[in-house]
């Protein structure tokens, strides 16, 4: 069992499972079933290893695969550090 | 891929997903478009709520009966879309606020909601973490039959028994052209083919303007870039969903122990914008620690942005369009199209195949916007 997202707990298998049931094109799609990169760390470690998992079940480019839009804070930040009228 | 079908729906967000399986159920041969994925747009981006404090009968009925389709979605598409009912509790800031909100309740009690007006210690026995002075409430209404279902389970819990009964959805397909006779729809062409069909829905959220004017038809609708935010998931410390009409805001605890939540950004504007704003994270940290001053240490993991396709009376455009027969309108929720659209799929499917409607939908045609329109007063995000 090879762990790929360690967030929220998804290995190899479950993302290939999720490809081929849902017919998966893209990281997205892969988000919306399996919640993969939606925990703490953001898909920073298991995005890329999932695009290549998606490039090679797929047969797209990993260039294909991998620019998603960026969604802010790059690391977590407390609310009061961000609250407008403080600090 | 497939060149006809009774029915062709643009657009596969919760609306369109829901659609295409009451039409399935009801026999039909449904193909569904979209030019991404399913729950691509505003259904994967929303706030998840599901609302049925309403200031116009319209929307508050429409939400009251899909919340009966809610209760027994598990069962009937056999999958878990995650509803709970831990009610939305709506603060009430002032007299005019409270004058309002009676209004409202009287209605809503009219066609049998639980809603009632609360204080300010029920406030803090309802969600323990608010300040009612941080939020500036004298009150606020709470209906407990409210709640939250996981959008991306929902529509694709839709979509499965869609394509069970014999639905086709096409992903990464979109409507290019439509081929018109004689005032009537007779095909959609596709950068993949044509489909001929004798009905089409437009069912495309914030892109339904476009494909409305493909079709020679102009709406009033208008996208509008909204944004929200998801901190990291925490111990569970409540279950309602906290919103106010004054401010704005709207956040709740998913299930997973997060809290979501979003606010209008101080630089909303109206087009396909889709960069999230500092702004609006400035926005809405300020306000959460008003609201609920232990929130402030919790950490925020994502911002993002979502479109709300908006009328001019905040109400949907739904049925038949008047000018081209066999085209029908399935758009312009202006923000809560998930919380209503298991029964606009109901109805919409019951007006297709001429069976009668539960509820009357005469009061939504796009025809309303010649004369005088009533606004849908009770809107956030």
């Amino acid at each position: 069992m090879k762990i790929v997202c360690r967030c929220e707990d998804i290995t190899e298998e479950d993302i290939v499972k999720a490809i081929r049931k849902y017919d998966c094109q893209t990281l997205d799609e892969l988000k919306q079933v399996l919640r993969l990169g939606m925990g703490p760390c953001q898909g920073r470690t298991c995005l890329p290893i999932a695009a290549r998992i998606l490039a090679r079940e797929t047969g797209k480019s990993i260039e294909e695969i991998m620019p998603q839009t960026a969604r802010p804070p790059v690391v977590p930040v407390a609310i009061y550090m961000v609250s407008e009228n403080e600090g | 891929m497939k060149d006809k079908a009774d029915v062709v729906i643009i657009g596969a967000g919760i609306n369109g997903c829901a659609l295409a399986y009451e039409l399935s159920k009801r026999g039909k041969d449904v193909v569904v478009i979209d030019k991404r994925h399913i729950a691509a747009g505003a259904t994967g981006r929303c706030g998840a709520g599901v609302r049925q404090q309403w200031s116009t009968k319209e929307n508050a009925l429409l939400a009251k009966k899909s919340v009966e389709i809610f209760e027994r979605l598990n069962d009937e598409l056999d999958a878990d879309i995650d509803f709970r009912q831990g009610g939305y509790l709506i603060a009430i800031h002032n007299e005019e606020d409270m004058a309002q909100a009676k209004k409202n309740v009287e209605m809503q009690k009219s066609i049998g909601l639980p809603v009632r007006i609360i204080d300010r210690d029920e406030i803090k026995e309802i969600v323990p973490i608010l300040d009612p002075d941080g939020m500036e409430a004298i009150g606020a209404t709470f209906c407990p039959t409210d709640g939250h279902a996981d959008p991306f389970k929902t529509a694709y819990a839709y979509a499965n028994a869609a394509m069970k009964l014999g639905a086709t959805f096409y992903k990464f397909t979109e409507a290019k052209k439509f081929r018109i006779e004689d005032g009537e729809i007779k095909s959609v062409i596709t950068n993949r083919g044509e489909i001929k069909a004798g009905v089409v829905v437009n069912a495309a959220g914030a892109w339904s303007s476009e494909i409305a004017k493909m079709a020679g038809l102009e709406i009033p609708n208008k996208p509008v870039r909204k944004e929200a935010l998801v901190t990291e998931p925490i111990k569970r410390i409540f279950d309602a969903m906290v919103i106010s009409f004054r401010h704005g805001i709207y956040f709740s605890q998913m299930s997973h122990g997060q809290i979501l939540g979003g606010i209008p950004s101080p630089e909303e504007k109206v087009g396909y914008y889709t960069e999230p704003t500092f702004s609006f994270l400035q926005r809405m940290a300020y306000m959460l620690g008003k609201y609920a001053p232990v929130l402030k240490q919790i950490n925020i993991m994502r911002q993002w942005t979502g479109f709300y396709d908006v009328t001019p009376d905040a109400l949907p455009i739904l049925g038949f369009d008047s000018r081209l027969k066999g085209f029908v309108h399935c758009h312009g929720f202006s923000g809560h199209g998930f919380m209503i659209a298991p029964m606009v799929a109901k109805l919409l499917a019951q007006l297709i195949t001429g069976e009668k409607l539960d509820l009357p939908i005469d009061r939504l045609s796009v025809d309303r916007f010649k004369g005088k329109v009533v606004k849908e007063k009770s809107v956030v995000g």
